[in-house]
């Protein structure tokens, strides 16, 4: 800030000059912006107004310092007209007479004031012009320079998305929303095989492909309405030359300021080669490598599909096919002829039940399954398959006959699930094999859940034995004569924890199948030969023999005799009292000729039996050497005796061949006891048939041995 | 280019720094800018002064912080430099005063950046105070304030410029947690306490520059200082703000429409 002149000449008041710029600093501020406080404005006006009073008074006459003073306020700021006004008006009018003392006045003062406002508004001017100029400039300038640079980085950046965009390896489409094709890259262009300039006059909508996902179109128009802004799908487009390309697309909506939709803008991938990838992948996933059928994932997955989709009363079937003896086959001829077989016969499946659009798949080994399609006649595919498997086979120079079994299972869909039809299909196809080869099974809900609790028994019954579950009754055979009791049938019962009391007839096959009947035979034998040597001990008159089942397998089993004369010794019952009962088939043993053993059974001192004669196949000439003692006539004779009066002619037909049975038997030195006596009248006749003793209902039922034993206490011998 | 900033520059727009300009004196405007000045003008023939006010409140804080001993100032919404300006004000009174400039309008910025070329004490930075952390950045890498000392942080006629959805408050907290103990906070912002409607008015055509103004409450805006020390005379209508004599208050003070403070960063209050 100038320091202020010395005023020239004693005669120019400092103080009025003071007071001058005073007034003049308070109207400036008051009529514009100042950047100055107060004290400063008042300081550089008073500068200014001391130099406008010793330019008035200079010799020779300038206007020249008025023009710099001009100039010095626009410099300072002062720039608002109303306070240029200001100081011209004060110039003229205060100025003389407060700044310039009377005295060195000069004579052509007027001029010189008028002089003096001229330079100073043409100084004023011209710098306010030059400095309007140069701020005008300025801004204009710096307007320009902002936006270059913001276009320069807008350049920038647009030359970095062409560079992308260009260069890129995926392809980058852009598109109006009308879907007109607006630019896309190289990429886009050699993926569809088409001309950067061809896809430019193109519509996306011509790069439909009938095989689009289902909603794909529909996501598109909702992104052009603005309703989504981006997508990610796979999709395939035809070539320009018709081949497939699979893409990896996503779109993107890019919007107008306002949010309208602007373009959209895809990005694909060419995915083909992973996608053949996956499906070749998922297509070994889902067959089998040897006959290219679907295998077992691909028959549930389908399976799983038609139980998730199907109308509650659709009918669903398979049939599960297995060819019989296929073991054997791939032993003899060896696994590749083997291989070739299934292959052949996967093939013949799939022609002949694959055109009525049924789903053939190989579950493995040499079982396949048929999955029938809606509604129509599983057993019909069943006989087709069937024919299909029985034509020759010719693999290498071989031709083998081959056959197959199938389980047939149809029923409502709501009725079963998935898992629940395969293993009904696998029960049926047991139950085909069971019944002979090259034959098909219908599943039957019943003899299914036969098998089931048949199962459960087979299950349970080795513990049973541990646990000691079985229990033995005793049934009364009682002498037709004298109506004494002399022996008793020992019987097992088990004592099922579920199930209660089970009879024989239940399980005994089953111990048999198994072979526990051995275990449950010995434990049978040893509980009765117990009994009955209390018994003899108690009642040593009553000479109560115990009768025993010998089940075919143990007759069979060469220590049969060792385990009797133990039981014998061990519990030590006489011989004598002991009788086992075998049956016909039993006696003649699996070898087709009598039982080498019942002569060393006989030699022990025992008793035998022939339980259920004339159901069976004997063979008189044998029976009369056997060291036989008793034969027990089969329910169903002695059934016909009681039927009296309806039908006369049967009832004399049974009574003949009893009478017959009977006396051959006295004829051969032999017992006879009449099972399943029910009534008096019964007994009457079998006694006047003389037939030796009897068992049944009428005698007594089956009973626990304490019934016995009070039985005998009693003494009453009937 | 910073997110908050213009991607383009749209001369057809008025500019509220160039509006302010005009108001001042200036030549740095354009017909649009000067449209929009009369046509505020007219409406609130305040308003000009207003501007003044403001501009002097600005003056007036600065040599008080000069008298404090600060040297380096950080003027966040510095518009376009016309006269008066705090690197003026401040290197007149110290020479050695560091001034860094920041403004969200490209073409202010551009203007600083000429205006001060060759002026190795002052530096500008083109960034939005709705991201002081970016600002705060950006005035580290000029290298010119030295963070660890006292500093003056300048917001004079900006935080009206964010709008409560931007969180001024956190705005300003982010400022002060940067400055050291002893720095000084100088805000002046508008207000509609003790307002006549035609200036509430007038605010509404501040809509047309670029951002609109929210005008706060002095509680509000006493608040933006956070626990610093407000110094005396407190948050006031701007020309009571430490006037350089009685003479120049206004019979009207609260006709500016705006209130001015200034707080200190006292140790003991961090
Ligand atoms: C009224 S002027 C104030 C100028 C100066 N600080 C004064 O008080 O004299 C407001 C300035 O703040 C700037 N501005 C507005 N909003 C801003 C923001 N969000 N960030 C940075 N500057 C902003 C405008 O560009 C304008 O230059």
């Amino acid at each position: 800030m100038a320091a202020v002149p010395e005023p020239i000449g004693a005669d120019v008041g400092r103080g009025g000059a003071q007071g001058y710029a005073a007034d003049w600093a308070r109207a400036v501020r008051r009529l514009g912006f100042v950047p100055l406080s107060a004290a400063e404005t008042e300081r550089l006006l008073l500068v200014h107004t001391v130099r406008l009073a010793q330019a008035v008074r200079a010799e020779p006459f300038t206007a020249r310092p008025a023009e710099e003073v001009g100039r010095a306020l626009v410099e300072a700021h002062l720039t608002e007209p109303r306070a240029l006004e200001w100081a011209l008006r004060a110039l003229g009018a205060d100025f003389p007479h407060r700044v310039l003392a009377a005295a060195g006045r000069p004579a052509d003062l007027s001029e010189r004031i008028a002089a003096v406002q001229g330079g100073l508004a043409a100084g004023y001017a011209r710098a306010l012009r030059d400095r309007t100029f140069a701020q005008q400039e300025r801004i204009a300038r710096s307007a320009w320079q902002a936006r270059d640079e913001v276009e320069q980085a807008l350049r920038d950046s647009e030359a970095r998305f062409r560079a992308v965009f260009t260069g890129a390896a995926i392809g980058i489409g852009i598109a109006g929303v009308d879907g007109q094709i607006i630019d896309v890259n190289q990429a886009f262009a050699d993926m569809l095989g088409y001309s950067i300039e061809e896809l430019c006059q193109a519509n996306v909508a011509e790069l439909f492909h009938a095989d689009d996902a289902a909603g794909m179109w529909d996501l598109y128009q909702e992104m052009v309405e603005g309703k989504q802004d981006s997508a990610r799908l796979e999709k395939r487009y035809y070539r320009k030359d018709g081949s497939v390309v699979w893409t990896d697309l996503a779109v993107s909506l890019i919007r107008h300021d306002d949010g309208r939709p602007r373009f959209t803008v895809a990005m694909i991938e060419d995915i083909t080669e992973r996608y053949e990838l996956q499906q070749r992948l998922r297509f070994q996933a889902l067959h089998d490598p040897l006959t290219g059928l679907p295998n077992r994932t691909l028959f549930f997955e389908t399976l799983g599909r038609v139980f998730d989709s199907a109308a509650p009363e659709r009918r669903v079937g398979v049939c599960f096919l297995d060819l019989d003896g296929f073991k054997a086959i791939n032993d003899s001829l060896g696994h590749d002829l083997g291989d070739r077989l299934l292959v052949v016969i996967g093939r013949r499946l799939a022609e002949c039940v694959a055109e009525h659009g049924h789903l053939v798949a190989r579950m493995g080994g040499d079982e396949f399954v048929i999955l029938v399609d809606g509604g129509q006649d599983a057993v019909a595919v069943a006989q087709t398959a069937l024919a299909a498997v029985a034509a020759p086979v010719h693999v290498g120079d071989q031709q083998l006959a081959v056959s197959a079994s199938v389980g047939v299972v149809e029923c409502p869909a709501e009725e079963t699930t998935a898992s629940e039809l395969m293993k009904a299909a696998d029960a049926t196809l047991y139950w085909a094999k069971a019944a002979g080869r090259g034959r098909y099974a219908v599943y039957d809900p019943e003899r299914s859940a036969r098998d089931l609790a048949r199962a459960a028994l087979v299950a349970g019954l080795p513990a049973a034995l541990e646990r000691g579950e079985f229990v033995l009754h005793y049934q009364p055979i009682v002498s037709l004569l004298e109506g004494r009791m002399l022996a008793v049938e020992a019987l097992v019962r088990w004592q099922h924890p579920e199930l209660g009391l089970i009879g024989p007839d239940r399980f005994i096959g089953l111990a048999e199948e198994t072979g526990l009947i051995v275990g449950l035979g010995e434990w049978v034998l040893r509980t009765a030969c117990r009994d009955a040597e209390r018994w003899w001990r108690e009642f040593p008159d009553a000479r109560l023999v115990v009768s025993v089942n010998l089940a075919a397998r143990q007759a069979d089993d060469p220590a049969i005799v060792d385990t009797v004369a133990d039981v014998l010794a061990t519990t030590g019952l006489p011989a004598e009292l002991l009788q086992l009962e075998l049956t016909e088939s039993a006696v003649m043993g699996s070898a087709g000729e009598p039982l080498r053993s019942l002569h060393r059974l006989a030699a022990l001192g025992i008793r035998l039996a022939v339980d259920d004669f004339g159901t069976g196949y004997s063979n008189l000439a044998y029976l009369r050497r056997l060291p036989i003692h008793c034969l027990k006539l089969a329910g169903p004779f002695v059934e016909g005796i009681r039927a009296d009066g309806t039908d006369v002619a049967a009832d004399h037909r049974d009574e003949r061949i009893v009478d017959a049975l009977v006396r051959l038997a006295h004829a051969l030195e032999l017992w006879v006891t009449a099972e399943a006596v029910e009534t008096g009248v019964q007994a009457e006749r079998l006694r006047a048939l003389r037939c030796d003793t009897g068992q049944g209902r009428y005698f007594g039922a089956p009973a626990p041995a304490e019934v016995i034993t009070a039985r005998l206490r009693g003494g009453a011998a009937g | 280019m910073p997110d908050g900033l213009p991607t383009e520059i749209d001369l057809t727009r008025p500019s509220a720094a160039r509006v302010y300009d005009y108001f001042l004196g200036g030549a740095h405007n354009f017909e649009i800018d000067r449209q929009l000045a009369e046509q505020i003008a007219s409406m609130t023939p305040n308003l000009a002064a207003t501007m003044r006010s403001g501009r002097e409140f600005l003056r007036r804080a600065v040599r008080a912080l000069l008298d404090a001993g600060i040297d380096q100032f950080l003027d966040i919404g510095s518009g376009i430099p016309t006269v008066g300006n705090v690197h003026e004000v401040a290197q007149a009174a110290n020479p050695k005063a560091r001034v860094v400039y920041v403004d969200i309008d490209p073409v202010a910025v551009a203007h600083s950046r000429e205006l001060l070329a060759g002026n190795d004490l002052t530096g500008v930075v083109h960034a939005d105070l709705r991201e002081p952390e970016r600002i705060l950045t950006e005035t580290h890498q000029l290298n010119l304030i030295d963070f660890s000392r006292p500093m003056g942080i300048l917001l004079a006629g900006v935080v009206h410029f964010v709008p409560d959805a931007a969180r001024p408050e956190e705005i300003l907290s982010t400022l002060r947690a940067a400055a050291a103990p002893g720095s000084f906070l100088v805000i002046s912002h508008s207000t509609f306490e003790d307002q006549p409607q035609e200036m509430l008015d007038a605010q509404r055509l501040s809509a047309r520059t670029d951002t609109e103004i929210t005008l706060r409450s002095r509680a509000q805006i006493t608040g933006f200082f956070g626990d610093w020390t407000v110094l005396e005379p407190g948050v006031v209508h701007m020309p009571l703000w430490r006037p350089d004599s009685p003479s120049d208050v206004d019979e009207h003070p609260e006709r500016f429409g705006a209130f001015g403070g200034v707080a200190r960063y006292d140790q003991s209050a961090g």
